[in-house]
């Protein structure tokens, strides 16, 4: 066994072990630990990527010193890696970028407190993609529901406790169902193991055996994570969580906390109940649905706001809404295009976090529009990266969000019967997304007017004055322009990965 | 500022004519238009009065739930609507429960190969005779590692949520329990102080004979915790926290955690590479048996017991 097949599981129980280390340690030396752990890992899962590459397949790894249906095990391919990687650098750019929102906005004694839920936080994402056991599964996503709680109000005031409260209610309805969905699993195979319970189902399904207890146990492990991913009708609790909290914690739950849970949710599909069944179930087309009308409602309550940070949040529920609608279509592709989008949609939406609350500082930490006016002079570098993530959102080539809606396009012509709908949503969509986006952009270059509300709160901001902000914004934009230009070969590694699921 | 051509000359031109349509001046309909600069715009203290009005009355008549009868009409179907989904999902569930093995039977398939091996060798491998403690401490030892997590995470968003740091001590008694304290109740203490022994000794035998029956970490801490609680209740703060603050809650839960961590990480480093463990099973039976068990239960044990006593402390006004 190589040496590097151990990373997973150092870097699963670095995070773990850095979270109680922060709470001994004070909020300054806690942010140093969380960089470095967050920076190891990331080194670390980008080996583990070179070495499943180069062999071109997974490995399994034994968490302990029995076989897997009785002990546990993490298991290693192409696409957890990468999954890894991207969680990794996202995470690192989006606490860069809140660095001073965090000293401000968080009360000194309970610094360390939020590494803490960063670092378990990080674990949890961590577990949630390698692990092969669907009840190691459940124990993680407990642990990142209780963080993504402590994220959201830490920043202490009346809104961040309520949406925490909401959030706690909706997630744990979402973590019930999903446990209560493994009890069915469980009953009707007798394994909690991915690999063992797919034979179980494989068989079940080719008797007849068991049918209802099957779907039901499906469809309740589907609107679980749905929920705790903020798909449509299921999204109240999103923009006051993402509204209110802090910067980083806007952008690590947007971007990284409802992906884990699709993530896990399409490793459900794949390896545990087999995506034939899956397809078979009408499941899917419940989840198309609710996809579709997400993509249009999260878009129109999105217009409605006049508060920059909710905009951008309800522009979550229509960006969930398109990866959703990918696996609603019930094809190889399809979920190809939704994992691009789960990338190109967390790239972004951190970025426009980070940019917004950039332009918000240059406005006297104002959030309305009319306040906004000018911001983009004012601070340069925000404006520039929030075009970029709106141009993104919206769809232009060069940028990653057109290379998702492009594959999301493709595989809908020629679907059979969900072609029209898709592609209507999708143009319908589009043009919401501009609506909204292209206003903010607009106002934000808009000369502010002289001697108003806008022009005396405003002040100019440099890039050096924001050292942590200016670099994370800069990088985003990288990795936008990265994920839009060279997609190619990140599209053949999502293929590679999702063929090792079998 | 010098220009190359005449003002005369320059009306001619496309350039002048095109910027003239552009601002408006110049109608191709209506020739030439006046334009005038905006007038400044001027409220009157009437009118300005009268918007404040308006807008508390809007308000005050969006706020009068009780007579609002959109609101009344929302709440009815909102009722009936909640009513149906909950009988639609129960009605659900039960029927895909009544498709389920029945519960015991010798042929479901929950009695397989997995639980076979459990009850068949989990002694002779994991040298525990408690079966489920070696099951949840050796076999699946990662998803224990995570739940204790879970326990210590639980306190820290709490220690966000209720933890009340000093400004300036200006705090009022209502705020702080402490203020009320000691009670000096003679039937609590003295029951407490019969009591609180016997309990701390009986949740320290959970946890250490947790490998050899029934019990371990998780009820063994919950013992010891509730005990804390007890002698707290009965002679308050300033005596409990001679042994037991906040500060000896943050090191004890990391170091039970940390040890926790670092002992698994060695099992499953040589469960992985297939290296033989240097750590002897022992004779079953025995206290000192089961590998590292033991050591596992006793870390588990101090994070439940810190745990509860933290949570109740919390809840408690005042500070921890």
């Amino acid at each position: 066994m190589d040496f590097v097949q151990n990373f997973p599981f150092m870097s699963i129980i670095l995070s773990l072990f850095s979270g109680p280390l922060s709470s001994i340690l004070s909020g300054k030396w806690a942010k140093r630990v969380n960089t470095a752990v967050i920076v190891i890992i990331g080194i670390m899962s980008a080996c583990v990527l070179g070495y499943v590459t180069g062999t071109g397949e997974e490995f399994i790894y034994y968490m302990g010193h029995f076989p897997a249906p009785w002990g546990n095990e993490i298991r290693v391919g192409e696409l957890e890696a990468f999954m890894a990687l991207f969680f990794c650098a996202i995470m690192l750019l989006s606490m860069l970028g809140g660095t001073k929102e965090r000293l401000t906005q968080i009360e000194d004694s309970k610094q360390n407190l939020y590494y803490i839920m960063v670092n378990l936080l990080l674990c949890s994402l961590l577990a949630l993609i390698y692990t092969n056991d669907l009840f190691t599964a459940y124990v993680f996503v407990e642990i990142n529901t209780i963080s993504a709680c402590g994220l959201i109000m830490i920043r202490q005031n009346g809104r961040t406790f309520e949406a925490a409260i909401r959030y706690m209610i909706m997630s744990l309805l979402g973590s019930g169902l999903l446990l209560l969905g493994i009890c069915f699993l469980y009953s009707v195979t007798g394994h909690l193991l991915m690999s063992n319970i797919q034979q179980q189902v494989q068989l079940l399904a080719a008797s007849g055996e068991y049918h209802i207890p099957l779907l039901v146990a499906l469809g309740l492990m589907s609107v679980g994570l749905a929920i705790k991913s903020a798909l449509y009708p299921f999204h109240s609790w999103l923009p006051d969580a993402y509204g209110y909290s802090t910067v980083s914690s806007a952008a690590i739950l947007s971007s990284l906390v409802s992906k884990g849970y699709i993530f896990l949710l399409i490793k459900i599909f794949y390896r545990v109940i087999g995506f034939e069944i899956v397809c078979d179930s009408k499941v899917i087309h419940v989840l198309y649905v609710f996809g579709i009308m997400g993509m249009i409602m999260g878009s129109v309550n999105a217009i409605q706001e006049n508060n920059i940070r909710r905009m951008i949040a309800f522009s979550s529920v229509a960006q969930i809404g398109y990866i959703y609608m990918g696996l609603g279509l019930g094809t190889e592709a399809g979920v190809v295009a939704s994992v691009y989008h789960v990338l190109s949609h967390a790239a972004t939406k951190s970025l426009l976090f980070v940019a917004a609350s950039g332009l918000t500082d240059a406005s006297g930490g104002k959030v309305r529009f009319e306040d906004l006016q000018g911001a983009g002079y004012r601070h340069r570098l925000a404006g520039i990266a929030f075009t970029v993530g709106s141009l993104s959102m919206v769809g232009l080539p060069m940028f990653s969000g057109f290379i998702s809606k492009l594959l999301f396009s493709q595989e809908a012509v020629g679907h059979n019967h969900k072609m029209l709908p898709t592609l209507i949503a999708l143009a319908v969509s589009t043009v919401l997304n501009a609506v909204y986006f292209m206003k903010t952009v607009i106002t934000i270059y808009m000369p502010a007017p002289k001697d108003t509300e806008a022009d005396r709160q405003g002040r100019n901001i440099a890039m050096a004055e924001q050292p942590g902000k200016s670099v994370a914004l800069i990088c985003f934009i990288i990795l936008n322009l990265m994920l839009g230009l060279s997609s190619e070969p990140i599209i053949h590694l999502i293929q590679n990965g999702l063929e090792m699921f079998y | 500022m010098s220009k190359k051509v005449s003002q005369e000359q320059y009306e001619k031109t496309f350039s002048y004519r095109f910027r003239r349509w552009l601002d408006g001046v110049k109608d191709p309909f209506l020739d030439t238009v006046e334009m005038k600069p905006q007038e400044e715009f001027h409220e009157d203290e009437e009118t300005v009065r009268q918007h404040g009005e308006d807008i508390r009355q809007h308000i005050q008549h969006a706020y009068d739930l009780e007579h609002n009868a959109e609101v009344k009409i929302f709440r009815k179907i909102y009722k009936i609507f909640s009513i149906l989904f909950c009988v639609f999902l129960v009605a659900m569930l039960l029927e895909a429960v009544s498709e389920l093995p029945t519960f015991g039977e010798a042929e479901n398939p929950v009695n397989n190969e997995v639980a076979e091996r459990y009850i068949e060798k989990g002694l002779q491998e994991t040298g525990a005779v408690n079966i489920v403690t070696g099951m949840i401490l050796d076999y699946r030892a990662f998803d224990t590692l995570g739940e204790s997590h879970v326990l210590f995470i639980a306190t820290c968003t709490v220690l966000i949520l209720l933890r009340v740091d000093k400004k300036g001590g200006q705090e009022s008694i209502e705020a702080d329990d402490r203020h009320y304290e000691p009670k000096d109740d003679v039937i609590l203490q003295t029951v407490a102080r019969i009591l609180v022994p016997p309990i701390f000794i009986f949740g320290i035998y959970v946890i250490l004979a947790g490998h050899l029956g029934p019990g371990g970490g998780f009820s063994g801490g919950a013992v010891i915790g509730a005990g804390l609680i007890l002698y707290q209740n009965a002679f308050g703060f300033t005596k409990t926290e001679k042994f037991f603050t906040a500060k000896t809650y943050r090191i004890m839960s990391f170091g039970a955690l940390a040890c926790y961590s670092i002992a698994k990480s060695y099992s499953f480093y040589t469960g992985a590479n297939h290296i033989e463990s240097v750590i002897p099973l022992g004779n079953p039976g025995a206290i000192l048996s089961s590998g590292l068990i033991l050591l596992l239960n006793i870390c588990v044990g101090i994070v439940v017991a810190g745990t509860m006593y933290t949570f109740y402390a919390m809840f408690r006004r005042g500070g921890y």
